[in-house]
């Protein structure tokens, strides 16, 4: 530990709580909405305020483990939660974590801050340029299907390679999961939920990888994949909360300031969700993590010089790369909040019609 | 007492109890920040200050955000 330089911990000027508070609000919308995904908003953000990539995550962990156990119980009273897979999940992604926990601290000791922080963001492209594609496509499918259908809402079907998996039946490892309503053996949720944990260590949004491998390997239903996404989370955030904290990383102020605003936009968002059709969530996943790729990807010129990776960029470039990089930021917040609010609204107003249709039929009758 | 009076009240003192731990979180700022201090120099007992301070905010206000948007009628579709 004496190796390591001092933390720095960023000054809680107004502006800086003010925001943090806003910020929480609106990423805590979009993870109640789709199981995670606050912090691909909120890392970067805090970030862009000063701290150190390292502080990001592991304050970022620190908020998102309450908001997590918050938004489960919610949740799981909808009966969206799979408890038992989130249970398990979480207990391979501890390990995922540990590994990733570990790799982000041997960084930061032989790069620095600065280390961190080019790690990070160059995770979080390959990652959201891979699976944020993926998503988006699905979505767009999902949403001609229900075209096709006239909006009638069609009965959950596991894609090819999930049928696949719950056909493969290896003695002494099958467990029963409601949300799939199969067998699965506990062998292929071992990796994805060590995936999970890897990243969620590296760049604190493990469920970027942790929902669409219960969606589309192990064929849980994308609503319940999000819920179920929230006990995964709590689980292996608060085993890398403590990590963290153990090292002194956690700044436990920054976290519970992004906790005021999130704790009130998770509760909006877990309800959004008993309005809105399967593709929606996915299309709500898909639209933000392609545009928070965009803005990481402008800043990596900027993590690359100051590691004297590539020739050196003007001030004014790197000024203008920090300006356009946090203002797509704040496009992808923007985006997902009205996305996620808008499919709140027509959902009510869609569900008082069908109520007073039903309420008309039954007084002619 | 009727059932929004209740839940009504009970929205202003999980508020409350709230602000409460926000002020302390505030005027306690300085300590916290020595704290992460502490576990790096080696006194590892003090990891656990901030993983309590989690638990008891979630509580509280988690209670609190719950109550206050059900008073304010959005409720999940039934």
């Amino acid at each position: 530990m004496e190796a390591l330089q001092a933390i720095n911990f960023i000054d809680l000027t107004w502006v800086n709580v003010t925001s943090l508070i806003v910020v929480g609000f609106i990423a805590g919308m979009v993870s109640g909405f789709i199981g995670s995904g606050g912090a691909f908003v909120l890392t970067p953000a805090m970030m862009s305020f000063g701290a150190p990539g390292i502080v990001a995550v592991a304050s970022n962990m620190a908020h998102k483990f309450p908001k997590a156990l918050v938004a489960a119980i919610k949740r799981n009273k909808y009966g969206q939660v799979d408890v038992k897979l989130g249970i398990i999940m979480g207990i391979f992604a501890e390990a995922g974590v540990l590994i990733g926990k570990n790799f982000m601290t041997d960084i930061r000791k032989d790069f620095g801050d600065v280390g961190t922080d080019l790690y990070v963001s160059a995770v979080f492209v390959v990652v959201l340029a891979i699976v944020g594609g993926f998503v988006m496509r699905d979505a767009m499918r999902g949403k001609k299907t229900d075209a096709a259908n006239n909006g009638v809402e069609q009965k959950h079907e596991a894609g090819k390679i999930a049928k696949w998996v719950q056909s493969v039946h290896i003695p002494g490892t099958m467990m029963y999961f409601k949300s799939m309503d199969a067998k699965v053996s506990v062998l292929f949720i071992a990796p994805l939920g060590f995936a999970t944990g890897l990243l969620a260590a590296s760049i604190a949004v493990g469920g970027f990888i942790g929902v669409p491998a219960m969606i589309y390997i192990l064929g849980v239903p994308a609503v319940m994949a999000t819920a179920t996404e929230l006990v995964v989370a709590f689980v292996m955030g608060m085993g890398g909360s403590m990590l963290y904290a153990f090292d002194g990383f956690v700044d436990i102020r920054l976290a519970m300031l992004i906790l005021a605003g999130s704790l009130f936009g998770v509760q909006i968002g877990a309800i959004g969700t008993t309005y809105v059709k399967e593709y929606v969530v996915k299309y709500v996943m898909g639209s933000i993590m392609l545009i928070v790729l965009v803005s990481r990807l402008i800043k990596l010129p900027v993590y690359l010089d100051q590691m004297d990776w590539i020739a050196p960029l003007s001030a004014d470039l790197t000024r203008t790369l920090d300006v356009v990089s946090f203002t797509t930021l704040i496009l992808a917040l923007v985006v997902g909040a009205l996305s996620i609010l808008v499919a709140l609204i027509k959902g009510i107003a869609e569900h008082k019609q069908q109520h007073e249709k039903f309420v008309d039929v039954g007084a002619s009758d | 007492m009727s059932d929004k009076k209740v839940s009504i009240l009970s929205v202003i003192g999980f508020g409350i109890v709230s602000a409460v731990l926000y002020t302390l979180l505030y005027i306690y700022s300085g300590d916290l920040e020595q704290a992460s201090q502490l576990v790096q120099k080696g006194e590892k007992i003090y990891f656990l200050v901030p993983i309590a301070i989690a638990f008891v905010f979630s509580y509280i206000h988690g209670t609190f955000t719950d109550r206050f948007w059900a008073a304010l009628g959005l409720t999940a579709k039934k």
